[in-house]
């Protein structure tokens, strides 16, 4: 009987074993098999690329550690692809495909499977990826790669930017119009150059309209912290601020939950958020209210559609930087909230607009051209 | 029947297969096809040269910071503090590496020292609080990792770059990472370090076993009475382990900054490395030899998870779920132990 129990235990153990095995032999098949396309399938990208406009073309992205579903920058960047996809006749899988990262160390292996899965065009979403992307670039230089939010080097890496500091000014006009208390908040993800260019423009908008307005600024030190993001606008709230514009990617989830806690428990509460990146008026939404204000939409997906459609065209625009601004709509104020956006704010910033593009204002984009333009006002 | 030495084998390899097979079963649950899920696994860390490469990349610092919670475990110690000590050692390791040039016979074990130190400084001050005051380790370790956290960053961006994201690159001199073995795979980030990983578990084997600083370790693990009443300094011991402990997470830190990335960038989260390290330990039976096993499984499902949402459509936090689950049944060996005995109880 005893024998009989440990026979099935290790007959068990076998099986799987074998299963596992089998498996594994499989794979190494398959890879080999892969190895072999490999070499064949970069032959036939030279040719394609060469030709311009194939059906063959297929673009991938990797996200930074927000993830695909982050409800702001990565997502946006999805979005876009997914948009590429449709008029193209791709769909997730077969011809358009992202890979998300869990930390940092991922990035690396993330972009080298998609290169090895001969995607003509990967992107990388996040000034995170900066250094992994250069690398992977110079490795395979067949391939195109287009870098969101900074400036790589490589010749083959196209560089998207967007004039953040633009559309912060905006929504920085319309928080200093809506406060009632004279406190505004900014909740910033990582205390970074990027993430300043908002603050700084946000910081700059609010003193155009008023200069008394006192900005609470404080990082969370992560794009991916719903918790500390709550905990900021916690304190934020209750110090009397009521308009808080986050430029923190998920980290803003918690600001939103927050906001809108305060909301739920006394509808009559003056609390906004201003959302970023993408139009977040849904995350806002608490019963019949709504706590975002607005939105410094920033058209990562427009952008996204396009370096994909320039790629497929065979019209790359490797090493160079492309700026997206207020003038092309690669930034822009969402107007989805109209009880909030009264026409006295629209119409202020409407105003400020028209001043930046026609060149009159010169928004600060970094703390030392801030406090010039402060002191000019 | 079963000696004791075949249950400490026999279990984690149950709980394997176990948490394998509940994983296959949730994929079917949730309609993903676990063969092709299980293949994409494989495919991803064993596939090819390059994912080779990228799986024992993964597995080096695994195997130091399993090392370093199976150490504080083997004295009784629960060190949760490893991931703090992962980033003081990685922050020390780069900060020597890149502040100057010269000879890598000096430059390089110079860097991994200071790791070591660094991370055995943030070993040493929990360990003197338990042993002179009695404050128990946990909370201390845990504070410990968002100082080093914090401080690392702050440290990386005003005194390690100017105000970047990154610190500046190692020198050559420094780097554990070879132009070889990255050919070898295909340009993964493949480095020296897993010789020197290797070499640690050698160590802390023998440190353990053979030795009678390593006999009193264990001794005051098993009772810390017992030990005081035959002669043994147990203060001295909960320090020493603690050191040791926190010099060998540093070391993991230090295979991040000297050979995975060659700089550190500041983190807004923690790695991760120091607390799956407490997974890998509990699973390697806080055996020097287990943990390296257990260490190649952990960097196998990581990077081959990477690999599963793109070839098998299956969401990588499913993967999270089979370690999760794995983690889980190694908990419970209680019941494991239970059954077992329980069979051979039957039997006779």
């Amino acid at each position: 009987m005893k024998k009989n129990r440990l026979l099935l235990l290790f007959a068990l153990l076998l099986t799987v074993g074998l299963v596992l095995g089998a498996c594994g032999s499989s794979g190494e098949e398959g890879s080999e098999g892969n190895a072999g396309d490999d070499s064949s399938g970069s032959d036939t990208n030279k040719e394609d690329s060469g030709e311009a406009a194939d059906s063959d073309f297929s673009a991938a992205m990797v996200t930074d550690i927000g993830g695909v579903d982050d409800k702001s920058f990565n997502q946006s960047a999805w979005e876009g692809l997914q948009a590429f996809g449709e008029e193209n006749g791709l769909a997730q899988g077969e011809g358009i495909d992202y890979a998300q990262s869990e930390n940092d160390a991922d990035y690396m292996p993330n972009l080298n499977r998609l290169v090895r899965e001969d995607y003509n065009l990967i992107f990388g979403i996040g000034f995170k990826l900066t250094e992994s992307l250069n690398t992977v670039a110079e490795q395979n230089p067949e391939t195109d790669f287009a870098l969101v939010d900074a400036v790589a080097e490589a010749e083959n890496i196209a560089n998207i930017t967007f004039k953040e500091h633009q559309g912060s000014f905006l929504v920085g006009v319309a928080a200093a119009m809506k406060t009632e208390s004279n406190k505004v908040g900014f909740v910033g993800g990582e205390n970074s150059e990027l993430i300043k260019k908002f603050e700084s423009g946000f910081r700059a908008g609010v003193a155009s309209v008023n200069p008394d307005i006192e900005v609470n600024v404080q990082y969370a030190e992560s794009f991916g912290a719903a918790d500390k993001g709550k905990v900021i606008a916690s304190n934020m709230y209750s110090g009397g601020v009521d308009v808080i514009y986050h430029a923190s990617g998920a980290t803003g989830n918690g600001v939103f939950a927050q906001a809108k806690d305060i909301k739920k428990n006394d509808p009559s509460s003056n609390v906004w958020v201003i959302g970023v990146d993408r139009d977040q008026h849904e995350e806002g939404a608490i019963g019949d209210n709504n706590v975002t204000l607005t939105s410094m939409v920033k058209r990562v997906d427009i952008a996204v559609q396009e370096v994909a459609a320039l790629s497929q065209s065979g019209e790359f625009p490797g090493g160079e930087v492309l700026e997206f601004g207020l003038e092309d709509d690669g930034v822009s104020v969402a107007k989805t909230n109209e009880d909030a956006m009264t026409d006295d704010i629209v119409k202020e910033v409407e105003n400020w607009k028209q001043k930046i593009i026609d060149g009159e204002v010169e928004v600060p984009s970094t703390e030392d051209e801030l406090d010039e333009y402060l002191n000019t006002l | 029947m079963f000696s004791n030495r075949l249950f400490n084998i026999l279990i984690p390899v149950i709980s394997v297969v176990l948490g394998l097979l509940a994983g296959a079963v949730i994929m079917i649950s949730f309609g993903y096809n676990p063969v092709a899920g299980y293949q994409a696994l494989w495919n991803g860390s064993f596939g090819d040269t390059y994912f080779f490469g990228e799986t024992i990349r993964q597995v080096t610092p695994y195997i130091f910071t399993g090392l370093a919670v199976a150490f504080a475990f083997r004295s009784g110690l629960f060190n949760i503090g490893a991931e703090g000590q992962v980033i003081v050692g990685w922050l020390a390791s780069v900060w020597v590496g890149a502040s100057f040039d010269g000879p890598m016979i000096i430059h390089l074990p110079l860097a991994l020292i200071a790791a070591a130190l660094a991370g055995a400084l943030w070993g040493f001050l929990p360990g003197l609080l338990k042993a002179k005051l009695g404050v128990h380790e946990v909370i201390i370790t845990i504070m410990m990792n968002y100082i080093a956290l914090h401080v690392s960053n702050t440290l990386i961006r005003t005194v390690l770059s100017e105000n970047k994201d990154t610190s500046d690159k190692i020198t050559d001199s420094a780097s554990l990472a070879s132009s070889w073995l990255m050919e070898w795979t295909s340009y993964s980030r493949l480095h020296y370090g897993i010789l020197v990983a290797l070499f640690a578990a050698v160590v802390m084997w023998f440190l353990l076993e053979k030795t009678t600083a390593g006999f009193e370790l264990r001794s005051v693990g098993f009772n810390k009475h017992a030990s005081e009443y035959a002669g043994m300094n147990v203060g001295k011991n909960i320090i020493l382990a603690m050191v040791i402990s926190g010099a060998f997470a540093g070391l993991g830190g230090a295979m991040e900054g000297l050979g995975t990335f060659g700089y550190m960038p500041t983190h807004s989260a923690f790695t991760n490395l120091g607390f799956d390290g407490i997974a890998v330990a509990l699973l390697g039976g806080n055996h020097a030899l287990g943990v390296v096993l257990s260490a190649i499984l952990f960097g196998t499902l990581k990077i081959g998870a990477l690999n599963m949402p793109t070839e098998a459509d299956v969401p990588s936090e499913l993967v999270e779920i089979v370690i999760a689950l794995i983690i889980f049944f190694v908990a419970s060996s209680y019941i494991i132990r239970w059954a077992l005995l329980r069979l051979k109880k039957e039997g006779k």
